[in-house]
């Protein structure tokens, strides 16, 4: 046993003597936390909108006023003609254009319906796609208010809303996709590079010449990175509930246990990594190119999982994040019990018993 | 029963030969020197022996114990100093040494007498990182984390590769102090000059021992004269030499070129006579003594001859 504490206070002064390994364990999560739930949102603040059309037209000035009273969009410049938006788009000048068409107040008294063009520029889809709505949104909340009022009845047209995030915060989405990402970079990379740093260095000859069984110096290994997963995990929670107002709905005991049972799925990982690589620069490379570009790509941070093609999907299955990531919606956005998660539960715990069986039985005991 | 006991073992790495037909016999107590250039397959023993490789045929004891089947029995009773430095550099000198006595399940109060001598020597700058120590420095505490639970079989892999002249010195003069306490040690180096400094050696060359014995017995079984040549420019002098038919060998030995000829056909006084008619100035020749890297160099080519 004191064999053990001696060596976990070993690596835990390897952690804390490298100022690199303390950058990436401790602050790294923090700056990534920060950086995807303000800076890195989808969402679209400010868009400039142009408006075509007469602004003398009661309906269209109560249509324009309420565009620029909403908090995603600023009426940036009224034309009379459509010819001169281009040039605008072409400049960069604006995002959307809102062309009402001629006589639009009387056309929608009259005949009870009149048009109106949305164009975007849609250089960037998501971005267009994005504010293209938020200007239906508030004609189609301004519609709703007119039929209200009983003005002109009007066609029907779906209300939305977003249940678990009415919103529409990309927090919601990044949160969860960030926590996969950090526990799986820190336990996986840090473990993987600290064990093939002893190779390396040639400690690791030293360490399997002596008495202490390799189980031993894989526990040990793993129980520092543990340790600071479950840090990061509690600062990652903290900053998206305090700074980023992404709540945590559902009980903070699953959300824990979740937790603790990737990161065992990603010391894992590492293991494996930290067997088949003899440098600390491949097991750079491979957890780099091999685990988190996978990770971010398939796990549905970024891309949903839904829409890629078939053999992709299988593809992402394999990734014990995506799972992790799933559980973690499910538990802090909408609040769900463990009934709803047992079969993502019953999944990565099966991963994680494989990658840990097959990672210590491939862990030599000798050179 | 010998200390360690090696019996024709093979190792291939693909297709290297890095053992074979190795077979060995060390006495418990005695300083056992394993001389060769790099690569001559001194490592490769060294793993097998401390039970970190497995070799392909044979089979070898550490203290009658096997080392396939009971190398978990074999790594308590042992020391190794790898031939890298192989400490932790960002720990201190103390941390060093606690963590591996700690690992071999001891402490440095309980052994602090076998390693005291040595330690005792750095301990002034136990607070100092190891990887900011001196070449010797790091040296001395690898063999403190070495020596820390009293292993009786002590394998020291180059130990003195990289560490100046004056620290060689101090470093063989520790190890007859520790094989005084009865620790059998097996070391390798590739400087010759190391070799007289054994017990008994044996040279060993791309995976073959070419001999074995004490090294003033295979100094002995020199089969020729030698002499000592010097003269300048040194460089054509040496090329002359090798073009000479009737000198043996010849081999550029630091400010010397050493000379084998067979004996009763050639003086060292002849010699002197050739190589001045030839040109060369400040020319001395006089017969030496050969030592073991002569040895070597003449058991190499007989090796290298016979395949």
């Amino acid at each position: 046993m004191k064999e053990f504490f001696s060596f976990i206070r070993k690596e835990f002064r390897h952690i804390f003597r490298d100022r690199r390994t303390i950058l990436i364990v401790l602050v790294m999560p923090i700056v990534q936390i920060i950086l995807f739930g303000f800076a890195v949102s989808t969402e679209v603040h400010d868009a400039r909108v142009d408006i075509v059309g007469d602004t003398g037209d009661p309906s269209v000035r109560q249509m324009v006023e309420r565009i620029d009273r909403n908090p995603y969009l600023n009426v940036a410049a009224v034309y009379e003609s459509v010819t001169e938006v281009a040039e605008r788009f072409r400049a960069g000048k604006s995002d959307v254009a809102v062309c009402f068409e001629r006589d639009f107040d009387e056309r929608l008294h009259h005949y009870g319906k009149a048009s109106v063009r949305v164009l975007g520029d849609g250089s960037d889809p998501n971005t267009a796609q994005m504010i293209v709505n938020y200007v239906n949104g508030v004609l189609s909340a301004v519609q709703g208010d007119l039929s209200a009022t009983g003005g002109p009845q009007m066609a029907s047209s779906p209300h939305v809303q977003y249940m678990y995030n009415p919103a529409v915060l990309s927090s919601y989405n990044f949160v969860p996709g960030v926590m996969g990402l950090i526990l799986m970079l820190v336990c996986s990379m840090m473990t993987a590079i600290s064990i093939v740093r002893e190779k390396e260095s040639g400690t690791m000859e030293l360490l399997l010449v002596s008495p202490i069984r390799p189980m031993g110096v894989i526990i040990s290994k793993a129980i520092p990175y543990l340790a600071l997963s479950l840090v990061n995990l509690v600062t990652i929670l903290l900053l998206s509930r305090f700074v980023l107002g992404v709540p945590l709905r559902g009980s903070l005991f699953l959300l824990s246990v979740v937790s603790v049972l990737f990161i065992l799925a990603s010391l894992g990982i590492g293991l494996l990594i930290s067997v088949i690589s003899s440098t600390q620069k491949t097991a750079l490379l491979i957890s780099g190119m091999g685990l988190t570009m996978p990770t971010m790509i398939f796990s549905g941070i970024i891309f949903p999982c839904e829409s890629m093609p078939v053999i992709l999907q299988y593809v992402s299955d394999i990734i014990p994040a995506k799972w992790y990531i799933i559980m973690v919606k499910k538990v802090m956005i909408e609040g769900v019990g463990f009934g709803y998660i047992y079969p993502e539960f019953l999944i990565l715990l099966l991963m994680t018993v494989f990658l840990l069986v097959v990672s210590v039985r491939l862990f030599k005991r000798r050179l | 029963m010998g200390a360690i006991e090696v019996e024709n073992v093979s190792k291939r790495y693909g297709n290297c030969q890095a053992l074979e037909q190795v077979s060995l016999d060390i006495q418990a107590g005695e300083i056992y020197g394993l001389i060769g250039p790099d690569g001559a397959g001194k490592t490769t023993l060294f793993r097998i022996l401390v039970t970190l490789l497995l070799p392909d045929n044979g089979s070898a004891r550490v203290e009658g114990l096997d080392v396939v089947k009971d190398f978990m029995a074999i790594r308590r009773h042992i020391g190794y100093m790898p031939g890298r430095f192989s400490l932790y550099q960002d720990l201190t000198v103390a941390e060093n040494l606690d963590f591996f006595a700690t690992m071999f399940g001891t402490t440095i109060t309980e052994n602090y007498e076998n390693i005291r001598e040595i330690y005792s020597q750095i301990e002034p700058f136990r607070d100092r990182r190891a990887g900011k120590l001196s070449g010797g420095m790091k040296q001395k505490l690898a063999l403190c984390c070495a020596l820390v639970h009293r292993p009786s079989v002590l394998f020291l892999d180059e130990p003195t590769t990289g560490v100046d002249a004056v620290s060689r010195k101090d470093f063989w003069n520790m190890l007859y102090r520790i094989r005084e306490s009865g620790v059998t040690i097996l070391v390798s180096t590739p400087y010759m000059d190391e070799a007289s400094l054994c017990d008994r050696i044996s040279l060993i060359q791309k995976g073959h021992l070419i001999e074995t014995g004490t090294p003033a017995a295979i100094v002995a079984q020199y089969p020729h004269r030698l002499f000592g040549v010097s003269g300048k420019p040194a460089y054509p002098l040496l090329k002359f030499l090798r073009r000479c038919p009737d000198l043996l060998r010849c081999f550029s030995f630091g400010s010397e070129h050493h000379v084998a000829v067979e004996p009763g056909t050639i003086s060292p006084e002849q010699l002197q006579a050739r190589i001045q008619a030839e040109g060369f100035s400040d020319v001395v020749v006089r017969e030496i003594e050969p030592n073991i890297e002569d040895c070597f160099m003449e058991l190499a080519k007989e090796e290298r001859q016979e395949s």
